[in-house]
């Protein structure tokens, strides 16, 4: 009998995190049915990219009042994360603050605990009432309502919880303490749960126990269940920051990438002495893709397609597009919510098809992203600059214009008519290359 | 102001049998957008004043692909990029210097992976080099004191971290260089880039040039200077929708300097 409650924290510990790892197995076949592409170069800068951008949250606090906040909540779910290792440990072997014998040292970490989990209770509200007193413009989008919108909140309302759990069974545990309780040997400080003990005056020991382990279950139970709601949310951002700093784009952000594809057939083009009626050598065919950029997620390199699960919607990218600041319809937050959902939907799509993707008449192009989107785009790389996180809405961006004009020939007239210019002429405007230099002697 | 420009084109150095320090790439608008033939000669009377030996390719420039790339048309990117580095590459060109960031980028970055590798530099790092080198030299001239504020080029900009030597070079002038509420990497774009500069905006409620031009405005600057001929042409633009075109000016940082040395 007195194994029962290890038995069922080890159940709760394996469903939690089976179902988890059952997701994430889920998430890496979605993020591969990206094309491939190499970004293993330069690993030292990557490690280095990681750490001041991930780890360091270098970008978050390029906008102060939002990035402090946030510093407090992510060291606060780092650190706190130690406690949860003890949480573990005790519930596996049925002890109680194993780390106790720690002394001083358990101390310290108990009570900076406590500390940091009363500041991640103030950002929290903080970031509710910027959410929904303050109704920040970048949160109040077109792409926002609904479920963004509510994801948002609920994510606050779970670390609202957890830390009030967490300063619960801390005050009881204290006040048991206080009183002598069996199994309740002193260890810790209690700065911030000490306020909370006249709440528990005067209930007796075993009423105490009660609401100890009570408090105690549900934080375990409640971090289990938020860990596997990371998934169906943005908050996937707290694991895939890391990965997707590491692989964001070391390149000047000006540099697009030329696309190998073309540079065959433009080679081929250019030179005298191919034979433009040679038969393709064996396996050209393959060789080529089956389209030139991206009309749907599988067009989309593995990158994209992380960068999309990765994305907590924080809009900072949208607030600093030109486009939208203008009142176009883009807003590169939601070229990453599009591409994220319609993988969502492609990946589903497999999973009830016995592992193959089956046509469904709907691609991201048109059915998520609209034309217009995609032709307000100045290509001015501030979202990019903007994401904390290193997404770069702007790749998948041009890769979709390059599938309307390469494979449909569907760019607004006006391009159509500079690109023939350039074409023709050698300038986007209709001027004879051969006054190039009439300047030269112009007055 | 009226005296002649000298302008070599590479042919004639080839034919002369000598090569020029530096290949001066003037770029479409450079070449036929009236507003941006004044910054090509102003950059020109600055070259000539320093005695530098640069040559242009002249009929034989054609357009670096950046509108089509952007765009999204990849093949007359490629097209256009392969038949320029031809042409660069059989006249052995080492260094390039232009005043349009976009041809900047497209040569620095994208031409490499097609077989063009070059020392490209935008023309007020260029410009900067001169300075250091004791080959140019600045004074303040009639823009001392007077209140100048930048407009960060995307392409130069963010695109590639170049904010400060078009920055230096205004402070030479002795002027008092203000910063817009949005500027260097967080720099509004002046709405032309990717290839807008060709086509009408999307409905919106505004246009990005007067939104720019705003910001600008705000800092009471009787000069907005930019580093880009399309910059150029939407600052202009907003400037005269403000009916501002009496009492603010919009110069390249190339024009501010031959402009005060009287060139």
């Amino acid at each position: 009998m007195e194994y029962i409650p290890q038995i069922l924290f080890a159940i709760a510990l394996i469903v939690g995190i089976g179902y988890f790892a059952r997701n994430v197995k889920k998430l890496t076949r979605n993020i591969n049915l990206g094309r491939d592409v190499d970004a293993n170069d330069n690993k030292s800068q990557r490690w280095k990219n990681m750490t001041m951008i991930a780890l360091g949250q270098s970008k978050m606090v390029k906008r102060p009042i939002a990035g402090i906040l946030h510093v407090i909540v992510y060291v606060g779910f780092v650190i706190i994360n130690i406690e949860v290792l003890e949480i573990i440990i005790d519930g596996l072997t049925g002890n109680h603050r194993i780390f106790a014998p720690a002394g001083t040292i358990y101390d310290v970490l108990i009570a900076s605990f406590e500390v940091l989990a009363f500041l991640v209770l103030v950002a929290v509200i903080a970031f509710w009432i910027r959410r929904n007193v303050i109704k920040l413009k970048r949160f109040l989008s077109a792409e926002m309502k609904g479920w963004p919108k509510n994801d948002g909140n609920i994510i606050l309302y779970f670390e609202v919880v957890l830390m009030g759990l967490f300063l619960t069974m801390n005050a009881t545990d204290y006040q048991l303490q206080l009183n002598g309780a069996t199994g309740y040997t002193e260890a810790g400080l209690f700065p911030v749960s000490q306020f909370l003990l006249p709440l528990f005056d005067g209930l007796s020991n075993s009423t105490l126990i009660i609401v100890e382990r009570t408090a105690w279950w549900l934080h375990i139970l409640g971090i289990l269940i938020f860990l596997n709601y990371l998934y169906f949310s943005k908050h996937l951002h707290i694991l895939l920051a890391f990965p997707n700093t590491y692989y964001g784009k070391l390149k000047p952000k000006g540099q697009f990438d030329n696309l190998e594809a073309v540079t065959k057939e433009v080679k081929m083009m250019m030179d005298p002495n191919v034979d433009p009626f040679a038969a393709p050598p064996e396996g050209a065919e393959t060789a080529m893709p089956a389209k030139f950029g991206a009309s749907d997620v599988q067009d989309l390199s593995w990158l994209n397609l992380m960068n999309a699960y990765s994305c907590t919607e924080c809009g900072r990218c949208t607030s600093e597009c030109p486009a939208n600041q203008t009142g176009k319809k883009l807003s590169p937050r939601k070229i990453m919510m599009d591409t994220r959902d319609r993988l969502e939907e492609v990946g589903k799509n497999i999973d009830s098809n016995k592992g193959e993707f089956k046509d469904d008449g709907k691609q991201l192009i048109g059915d998520y992203i609209s034309h217009e989107e995609l032709w307000a785009c100045t290509s001015c790389n501030a979202c990019v600059e903007a994401c904390p996180i290193s997404i770069d809405p702007l790749d998948i961006i041009v890769q979709m214009r390059q599938y309307l004009v390469m494979e449909q020939s569907a760019a607004p007239m006006e391009l159509n008519n500079m690109m023939t210019n350039i074409e023709n002429n050698g300038a986007p405007w209709p001027y004879n290359q051969m006054d190039r230099l009439n300047w030269k002697n112009e007055a | 102001m009226s005296e002649l420009l000298k302008v070599p084109t590479m042919a004639e150095f080839m034919a002369a049998g000598k090569q020029p320090e530096v290949l001066f790439w003037v770029g479409c608008a450079g070449s036929f957008d009236d507003r941006a033939k004044k910054i090509t000669k102003a950059f020109v009377k600055l070259l000539n004043k320093a005695n530098v030996d640069f040559a242009v390719l002249g009929t034989e420039e054609s357009c670096t692909g950046d509108p089509a790339k952007r765009a999204g048309n990849e093949f007359l990117f490629q097209m256009q990029a392969v038949t320029n580095i031809e042409v660069m590459n059989a006249y052995e060109i080492k260094t390039i210097v232009t005043t349009c960031p976009h041809c900047f980028n497209t040569i620095k970055n994208e031409y490499p992976g097609l077989g063009g590798d070059y020392r490209v530099m935008h023309h007020t790092q260029f410009l900067k080099s001169l300075l250091a080198d004791g080959r140019l030299s600045i004074e303040g001239g009639q823009y001392k004191g007077k209140r100048i504020t930048f407009h960060d080029p995307c392409y130069l900009g963010r695109a590639n971290n170049v904010y400060e030597a078009p920055r230096d070079l205004i402070k030479k002038l002795d002027a008092e260089l203000v910063e817009m509420k949005s500027c260097k990497s967080r720099g509004l774009c002046c709405g032309a880039g990717g290839a807008q500069m060709f086509k009408d905006a999307e409905p919106g409620n505004k246009e990005v040039n007067i939104e720019r031009t705003e910001q600008a405005l705000e800092t009471k600057p009787e000069i907005i200077a930019a580093g880009c001929p399309f910059c150029n042409t939407m600052m202009t633009d907003g400037v005269k929708n403000k009916e501002k075109e009496g009492q603010i000016a919009v110069m390249d940082v190339a024009e501010l300097i031959a402009n005060a040395k009287d060139l």
